[in-house]
């Protein structure tokens, strides 16, 4: 964490598979309060990934996890289950939060919906292209936060699906790999170049795009666009790549901040990334030009 | 507002609950299915309209037929509802507030809705439409459910993750009606949580553009190579359809309010049937619970309509290796239907059927109506309207005069069992 602020991060998500999805690392309830004061002391923001689909029997926690998260002084939670919203409406409503339903964040009326009901940010659906983002941004009247950079979540299930096949195969006793960074790939039988990484935790099974989102070339468009908030997922990467990411976007960024009317691309922020991307992994701009049929 | 939390006491606790009789949710991929839906039994049937709905590529109802649909099933006291379940982009949400006063306007009792947008605008401007929260918003804990009964909702679709100890107690916490799937295909995702169509090939699966890569073949790599060996099946996410009809008792017993077939892409003879069984067995049960005893012939009967392997999704237990179809490519259904019967003359026993696909003399046929009606029989000689023999009936629609070794009714199907 503390890496990925001295690289030019000025916020960060932490949390755990307990209570957050997919997050790169785990940060523990015990550890919340301690990460939180390092990135202040830092300068940076830490929210809190909440943005798991709760059962039941899991409900129990979160009004103590919530009471825990809010004397830590994080800066927001993150979430798209409205349980959350029920638990932080009784037990931390001086939390702020930002909605985040993955996929399903797509026109700025549900946003503005959230937003009415105390969201200060919505975080936007990756599959929505640039024009989408601006309108959205014109009038939802919140911050919105969209995905820069790394690989994306494109299918989450609830079943074991990696541990089923393996039983199928009576393979499971040599194979069953749980976790994120295990290299398990899926590749579809037209598409032998592209690998989609997969893989199975206790939030079920997860598989993630076969290429990396990088927007660093469009950053001028998107800051005229209104996005808040620009984040680079660093799920499945390395440390050195993810702190050479972050690197590459605080510089383009702060010389836009300093001169934009004299902003020009350097090609050297791409190339650095460049120098340390997977060669199995394209570099691309995910859905901004994009159309999409229905 | 958050009073809900406290609440933590089942509503009804001791004695055993008072049985409602949950409402029979069938789809209706057409003005035609609805009929045969609503005829076999459904208190209520949803369609899709021209725009909002999930499958794009469906036969989906013009206001006009809406109408007709409506008025159709008030006749037998059933309701209609309209799926307007996407997720929108900005550009899907012009002319939202007309469609749905259109709606509303056409005697529609409730959309489906899972997009925030879509619900606050109807509850906005068509408060005579009740608003469903749809299964694609994937509620599966009680609090959430309780979040959108205080938003108005009176009623929501469980996700299909939910297992049947979470809607018992959700039922126990929460006064809202609960609509849960009984049958049928299903996301293996989280639904609302996959965009591999979108990636595969830039249509939106959370608009209607689905083109189900879930059920695509894949090789698992694992450190750089496949794990398969020769001789093996590929990976795959495709599940199992769902079928609770063994579980009937169950699902009334734990306050389901609505059960829900799955399929507005599926066949009359799919619909027709599976609406059949799914009605005996709730008033069955209904009539005399202790009594109750499961009709292997309702199992036979779901089992013609078929064309997938069959198993209770979540509700027992995390479906696994037994409940995903790593085997080829899924077969058709065993049946499909040759005919429906659309007069029947006592007098000389002769039915008229309107063709569907070919059948000829000699044919073993079986033939069905509402309630379990049906029996099985060889085809005798059959003829054209007028009077004419047939060598076989070959065309769509044409109408054919076959002797049937007992009564029928009109709407009653002849089905025939596929080579």
């Amino acid at each position: 964490m503390e890496r990925y602020i001295n690289a030019g991060a000025t916020a960060v998500l932490i949390g755990e598979s307990r209570y957050g999805m997919r997050q790169p690392g785990e940060i523990g309830a015990d550890h919340i309060k301690e990460a939180v004061t390092a990135a202040h002391r830092l300068g940076a923001k830490a929210y809190v990934n909440m943005n798991k689909l709760y059962r039941n029997d899991e409900l129990g926690s979160l009004p103590e996890y919530l009471t825990l998260v809010k004397d830590a002084e994080a800066d927001a939670i993150v979430f798209g289950d409205p349980a959350v919203l029920m638990n932080l409406r009784q037990y931390a409503p001086e939390l702020k939060w930002f909605w985040n339903a993955e996929m399903t964040g797509t026109n700025s009326s549900a946003a503005a919906y959230w937003g009415r009901r105390g969201a200060a940010r919505a975080v936007l659906a990756r599959e929505l292209n640039e024009e989408e983002i601006a309108d959205l941004k014109s009038k939802a009247e919140m911050e919105i936060q969209i995905q820069a950079h790394g690989m994306t979540n494109i299918y989450h299930s609830h079943r074991n699906l990696i541990q089923s096949y393996l039983e199928h195969l009576g393979r499971e006793a040599t194979l069953v790999r749980k976790g994120a960074d295990q290299g398990l790939f899926l590749v579809e039988a037209e598409r032998p170049d592209e690998k989609f990484p997969v893989y199975e935790d206790d939030n079920g099974t997860h598989v993630m795009s076969p290429d990396d989102i990088c927007l660093l070339e469009a950053l001028p468009e998107l800051i005229a666009a209104g996005v808040d908030s620009l984040f680079v997922e660093p799920l499945l990467k390395s440390d050195a790549y993810n702190e050479t990411v972050l690197k590459s976007y605080r510089q383009a960024l702060d010389l836009w901040q300093r001169k934009h009317d004299e902003y020009v691309f350097n090609n050297q922020w791409l190339t650095a990334i460049r120098k340390l991307q997977n060669p199995d992994r394209e570099l691309g701009f995910g859905f901004l030009y994009k159309e999409q049929v229905y | 507002m958050s009073q809900s939390l406290i609440q933590d006491q089942p509503r009804m606790s001791g004695k055993r609950q008072r049985l409602t009789k949950p409402e029979l949710l069938a789809p209706a991929g057409s003005l035609e299915k609805l009929k045969f839906a609503v005829h076999y039994g459904a208190d209520a049937v949803y369609i899709g309209g021209q725009k909002y709905g999930l499958r794009s590529n469906a036969d989906n109802f013009s206001f006009e037929e809406m109408r007709e649909g409506v008025q159709f099933a008030a006749k037998y006291g059933a309701k209609v509802f309209v799926a307007t379940n996407i997720y929108a982009h900005q550009e899907d949400l012009d002319g939202v507030e007309e469609y749905l006063k259109q709606l509303e306007d056409a005697g529609i009792a409730a959309i489906i809705a899972a997009d925030p947008a879509i619900v606050e605008t109807a509850q906005r401007v068509a408060p005579k439409l009740e608003v469903h929260l749809s299964t694609q918003q994937s509620t599966m804990n009680w609090q959430a459910v309780q979040f959108w009964k205080e938003e108005g909702l009176p009623r929501v679709v469980l996700a299909r993750e939910t297992t049947m100890e979470e809607i018992r107690e959700m039922k126990s916490r929460v006064d809202i009606e609960l609509e849960v799937f009984i049958h049928g295909a299903m996301c293996s995702s989280v639904s609302g949580r996959c965009v591999l169509s979108n990636h595969f090939t830039d249509r939106d699966s959370n608009r209607g553009g689905c083109c189900q890569s879930c059920r695509w073949k894949y090789d698992l790599h694992a450190d750089e190579q496949s794990v398969m060996e020769p001789g093996q099946n590929p990976f795959t996410m495709s599940s199992k359809d769902l079928c609770m009809i063994q579980h009937i008792p169950d699902l009334i017993e734990a306050g389901v309010d609505s059960f829900k077939i799955e399929g507005r892409m599926k066949s009359i003879h799919y619909v027709a049937s599976v609406v059949n069984v799914y009605r005996q067995a709730i008033d069955a049960y209904m009539a005399d619970p202790e009594g109750y005893q499961l009709r292997p012939e309702w199992v036979e009967d779901i089992g013609k309509a078929a064309n997938r392997p069959l198993n209770t999704g979540f509700f027992y237990a995390v479906p696994g290796a037994e409940e995903h179809i790593y085997e080829a490519e899924e077969k058709p259904a065993p049946y499909d239907f040759a005919a429906i019967v659309t007069d029947y003359d006592e007098t000389t026993g002769i039915a008229t059927v309107q063709q569907r696909s070919p059948f000829r003399p000699g044919m073993q046929v079986e033939f069905f109506g509402p309630g379990g009606r049906q029996f099985v029989q060889q085809l005798g000689e059959i003829t054209d309207a007028a009077g004419n023999p047939l060598e076989a009936a070959r065309h769509p629609l044409q109408k054919v005069l076959v002797k049937t070794d007992h009564p029928v009714s009109p709407l009653d199907l002849m089905r025939k069992r596929l080579s």
